[in-house]
């Protein structure tokens, strides 16, 4: 009997911004990376194409879909969009010297940013699923 | 999106496909500093179909082909090849070109985004001339062998021609994979030793596997666009688009060297212009270096202190020079090698050195 179920499934504890960042609750903050579908565009799979990250200031004030920053590969730079409003309350320091991680872990390992949001809701942000036919759609 | 015959060569190989210039194009295969690396060490295979491939034939060839060339194309020596740019009256490029001059014919190889256009512009300027242009793209495919292994790949699979005797800039026809008559230039676009093949589409597969065959133990591999970018500008070979485009002309970019004053020449389109230019130029493209992390990149400003000084065109990663590399255009008198400067990215500067072009050279034949 042929498997069903998709081979590849992304996070559930998370919501998905269509410039392929994600935001995950974590207690009364929220985590910000990027998705590996982002990753692969820039590095298609590469992790040594992955060159730079800028990452903001700590207790810089976000709007939502504000640009906090820059990852850039040997061949593109691509901004950093912000899903939901809120502070920055610490960046993941780690990540500058071991861009790496992003090849293997963009979603637990690879985290960019923690942030205090203005709001708890993500309602208005793509689930997996979701995200998931986003890209299918975005392929044709 | 037009399709090379290789596309599905490419696919199975796992490239990553890109558009480019209307054709779907590997650009990686693996990672690109890696493809970069495997050039300048071994060698490297290339799908070039997607460039124009255009044979002009008729008795006023080379008079027509020398009022919309910038350089003297009656004079380039039978079996030999020139670097060439079609301009406006205004002296700014429209495409910039390689040019061939056999014995009953002119083969050019122009830009796979401008393309169009080039064809559109010779037709429109060929009234009066007795000239047939014929678009050979879609019936030619093109791969290049490019690398220190390229000759003795090439050989193995050539007869009836001594690769050796083919100097640079020159070429010569032999039978390759068992195809007769095949044209053969020692050209590229990466400052490596290198060959181009010319080759009936109906065989492109067979040839690019052939290769990738008797390069196998040279360690030839195929490179895609984004290695062969890095290649160039580290070779300090231009990219249309970049340092030259619609407003930025081949003097200022200083490649006088495809462009002729001679008056046994007459006259072409935008030579006034840009002899205007060349006595008087106000700017210049220069090489500049950064240890990073940032990347130069098109549009990125150039600032001494305060002072906005000019602007990057080209930059990218180049594990050759181990450094962050780049073009720019800065005012005629700066731009000294060894000279600092800072690069803005978005308000934030970084320090970066100008030197001169190219970043990387080898001594060829």
């Amino acid at each position: 009997m042929a498997d069903t179920r998709s081979k590849t499934s992304r996070p559930d504890d998370r919501r998905y911004f269509e410039s392929h960042e994600w935001v995950k609750p974590d207690g009364d903050t929220m985590l910000i990376g990027i998705t590996d579908f982002a990753v692969q565009e820039l590095s298609n799979g590469n992790e040594g194409d992955l060159v730079y990250c800028d990452l903001p200031e700590v207790g810089r004030v976000l709007k939502a879909g504000e640009t906090f920053g820059e990852i850039e590969s040997v061949k593109a730079v691509a901004d950093l969009n912000c899903p939901v409003a809120g502070e920055v309350l610490e960046i993941n320091t780690s990540i500058e010297e071991h861009l790496e991680v992003l090849s293997k872990d963009p979603w637990k390992e690879g985290w960019l940013i923690r942030i205090r949001p203005d709001s708890k809701s993500l309602d208005k942000l793509m689930d997996a699923k979701a995200y998931e036919k986003f890209l299918a759609e975005k392929a044709h | 999106m037009k399709h090379t015959p290789l596309n599905d060569v490419h696919q199975s190989l796992g490239a990553k496909m890109v558009e480019f210039g209307g054709w779907h194009m590997p650009v990686q295969y693996g990672p690109i500093l890696e493809e970069v690396v495997t050039v300048r060490t071994k060698a490297g295979l290339f799908d070039l179909s997607h460039m124009g491939r255009v044979r002009v034939t008729g008795k006023d060839r080379e008079r027509f082909l020398d009022t919309i060339c910038t350089n003297f194309v009656a004079k380039i020596p039978l079996g030999a090849i020139r670097y060439s740019l079609f301009c406006r009256a205004d002296g700014n490029p429209i495409d910039d070109l390689l040019v061939y001059r056999s014995a009953d014919e002119v083969f050019l190889v122009v830009n796979a985004s401008n393309t169009d256009v080039d064809l559109a512009w010779m037709r429109e300027h060929a009234k009066g001339f007795d000239v047939v242009i014929q678009d050979q793209t879609d019936e030619l495919a093109m791969i290049a062998l490019q690398g220190q292994a390229s000759q003795a790949t090439l050989q193995e699979m050539t007869r009836d021609l001594d690769l050796a005797s083919v100097g640079y800039y020159k070429f010569a026809y032999g039978t390759v994979s068992g195809i007769a008559n095949m044209r053969v230039s020692r050209t590229g676009y990466t400052g490596e030793d290198g060959f181009e093949l010319y080759i009936p589409k109906k065989d492109a597969v067979r040839v690019w596997n052939e290769c990738l065959q008797h390069g196998a133990k040279h360690g030839l591999k195929p490179i895609g666009l984004g290695a062969r970018d890095t290649l160039r500008l580290e070779a300090g070979m231009p990219l249309y688009g970049h340092e030259i485009d619609a407003t930025h002309n081949p003097i200022e970019a200083g490649l006088e060297f495809g462009v002729s004053f001679k008056p046994e020449k007459g006259d072409w389109i935008g030579r006034a212009a840009l002899e205007k230019t060349a006595a008087k130029k106000t700017r210049h493209l220069v090489g500049i270096q950064t240890a990073g992390p940032r990347v130069p990149r098109q549009g990125y400003e150039l600032f001494r202190g305060a002072t906005k000084l000019g602007y990057v065109v080209s930059g990218s990663v180049s594990p050759t020079v181990n450094a962050n590399i780049g073009t720019a255009y800065v005012p005629f008198g700066d731009g000294k090698p060894g000279d600092t400067v800072e690069l803005d990215i978005k308000g934030k500067r970084q320090p970066a050195t100008f030197c001169a072009l190219p970043f990387f050279s080898r001594t060829r034949k």
